[in-house]
């Protein structure tokens, strides 16, 4: 959340007075990578890997043990693991599966998240009814939902993608009632004195004014609902109902496998994490244009 | 571009002019236990087509006096008038020009402009457009009509909303320190530019700043308010004459409004300092 505050004050600055001539749409990827971010990016990456396989197999190569890394399969037999099981379609089921799990929890607190969000935050009434307990429920972790939630529901599959649900909703629900709140109050006068209705004051106003908050909200709730999903398929394991997901494959790896796979199955993870917080930065992007141009 | 028949249809010239009244407005703030009075028995005229510019020390209540007069919020007692007629809401015969800039940031300057004019629906989108392109590069700002408000410089996203409060055609204008925040050169062009456009329309404005040279340059009439509760406690005829420019500021008359209305000034500043809660007690000259 820092982050991306950061992002627009430093952007916002250099940008205040914005580029007449707007950069073309071919030459932003060139641009892109080839700006010094991106290639320290790389660097740090490979570094990264470098520092791994050295330390990995200082052992074989000395006789010391680095502590911690030194117990760690090193990359290249990591790679090894991953090319093996690259064909094999149970792991490609495993992405599936969790993506899927992540995605029905996910959506689902959009969709009811964002609404609640912003009843709460324009209607006072519902909020002193609503909010109390909404703010007991809130700091229950989601996994401590995971008993009570196999209860709830008839299939480990409902199960687990209510807690997906659980680990986003409430994230959600509090970005957007922070963001509408925090909605300068002169646009609202401003739109007043014009004539705003109070549903043009909503639809105008209120709401485009809390997509920032939105998608803030979106970007870390995607980051838990991974988490939950993955810790949820670990727990419920993999039973004729729910079964498979990245989350159980690295339990069973751990179990009948090998490191170098639990590792494989760890990367997976922070791909997929990644490549969603990559897709809704996009979708931010393009739902809100007045921010696109810091 | 426009044609001439067009633009003077279009132009901005007021016809009916709006007299502004507030009789012995007061406003309380707090509750039952904690009761502070910001605005006590205010009486003020602000006279059709003239610029009345309201000057008080920092923090006398000038926003909420802005406030009650556009109808964001309610006086305990007395009341405010416009033509005779008692204001209880919002609505487009007053708009405020917002200290720094109150443009939304999610539309960009045409659609910041039109916006008003729109929400009411009352005319047809072309004509709506028309009148805004117009008033746009009245502002200097026809290049800048596709950008967003973080795009523009201080200067330009001042003048977009000076564009953006005329297309709604007020009655009265009101200008809540507009251009608090400029740098000093923006801030003496906007000024100069918002005279200009001033002195070519004539509407009804109501002006508060807390800039003395700023307050004589504008107005015919300055008003210089008490400190807390904040009251009228002078109003002083500007006899400059009009068109305005800089160089009237360096006259004689010029200095003693300043002078005249410095002097009371730093009476009400002294007044706050020497209340219980300012803690400390200046040292007498």
């Amino acid at each position: 959340m820092s982050e991306s505050a950061q992002n627009t004050m430093t952007h916002s600055e250099s940008h205040k007075r914005g580029d007449s001539s707007a950069p073309k749409k071919s030459s932003k990827l060139f641009k892109a990578l080839s700006s010094r971010t991106f290639w320290r990016g790389v660097i740090s990456l490979i570094g990264f890997v470098i520092f791994w396989e050295i330390c990995s197999r200082m052992k074989q190569w000395t006789g010391v043990e680095v502590p911690w890394i030194g117990k760690v399969p090193p990359p290249t037999q990591v790679l090894l693991a991953w090319t093996e099981i690259f064909w094999l379609p149970g792991y490609w089921e495993s992405w599936y599966l969790s993506t899927g799990r992540v995605f029905a929890g996910f959506i689902a607190a959009m969709v009811l998240g964002i609404p609640f969000g912003l009843c709460l935050a324009v209607n006072r009434y519902f909020h002193d009814i609503f909010f109390p307990p909404f703010e007991v429920l809130r700091p229950i972790p989601p996994l401590a939902w995971v008993p009570a939630s196999i209860v709830f529901w008839p299939t480990t599959e409902l199960s687990i993608a209510f807690v997906t649900f659980l680990g986003a909703f409430f994230t959600i629900v509090i970005n957007v009632l922070g963001g509408a709140r925090s909605i300068d109050i002169r646009y609202l006068r401003a739109a007043q004195s014009m004539g705003a209705t109070q549903w043009d004051l909503f639809r105008k106003i209120i709401l485009p004014g809390t997509l920032p908050s939105i998608f803030t909200g979106a970007a870390v709730g995607m980051g838990i609902t991974w988490e939950v999903v993955l810790a949820g398929e670990m727990i419920s394991g993999g039973g004729q109902q729910g079964g498979g997901g990245l989350g159980f494959f690295i339990w069973s790896s751990y179990m009948g496998g090998t490191v170098a796979q639990v590792i494989v199955g760890m990367i997976s993870i922070g791909i997929a994490g990644y490549l969603s917080s990559s897709l809704i930065r996009y979708i931010g992007s393009i739902a809100m244009p007045w921010r696109r141009l810091f | 571009m426009m044609n001439a028949s067009n633009t003077d249809k279009m132009s901005d010239v007021v016809s009916d002019q709006a007299t502004l009244e507030l009789r012995d407005v007061s406003r309380v703030f707090g509750d039952e236990w904690e009761r502070e009075e910001i605005i006590k028995d205010f009486s003020l005229t602000v006279r059709p087509g003239e610029l009345t510019v309201i000057v008080g020390p920092s923090g006398c209540g000038k926003s909420t006096l802005v406030n009650l007069i556009a109808g964001f919020d309610k006086p305990d007692s007395g009341e405010v008038l416009l033509n005779g007629e008692k204001i209880t809401s919002p609505s487009n015969d007053r708009m405020v020009v917002f200290q720094e800039t109150a443009l939304i940031p999610w539309q960009t300057t045409l659609e910041n402009v039109v916006f008003g004019p729109k929400l009411r629906g009352k005319r047809s989108t072309s004509e709506i457009e028309a009148e805004a392109n117009n008033l746009l590069d009245k502002v200097g700002l026809s290049e800048f009509k596709e950008k967003y408000p973080i795009q523009l410089s201080g200067g330009m996203q001042r003048r977009a909303e000076l564009a953006r409060a005329m297309i709604n055609h007020p009655l009265v204008m009101i200008m809540d320190e507009p251009f608090r925040g400029l740098d000093a050169m923006s801030r003496e062009l906007m000024q100069e530019f918002f005279v200009r456009l001033f002195e070519e329309n004539r509407r009804t404005n109501l002006f508060v700043t807390s800039e003395i040279e700023e307050a004589i340059f504008l107005a015919d009439r300055l008003v210089v308010l008490s400190n807390r509760p904040t009251s009228v406690r002078q109003v002083i005829d500007i006899e400059l004459p009009r068109p305005r420019d800089f160089h009237m500021l360096s006259s004689r008359e010029a200095y003693e409004y300043k002078k005249q209305a410095m002097e009371i000034l730093h009476e009400e500043a002294m007044k706050s300092f020497n209340r219980t809660d300012g803690g400390y007690q200046p040292v007498a000259e």
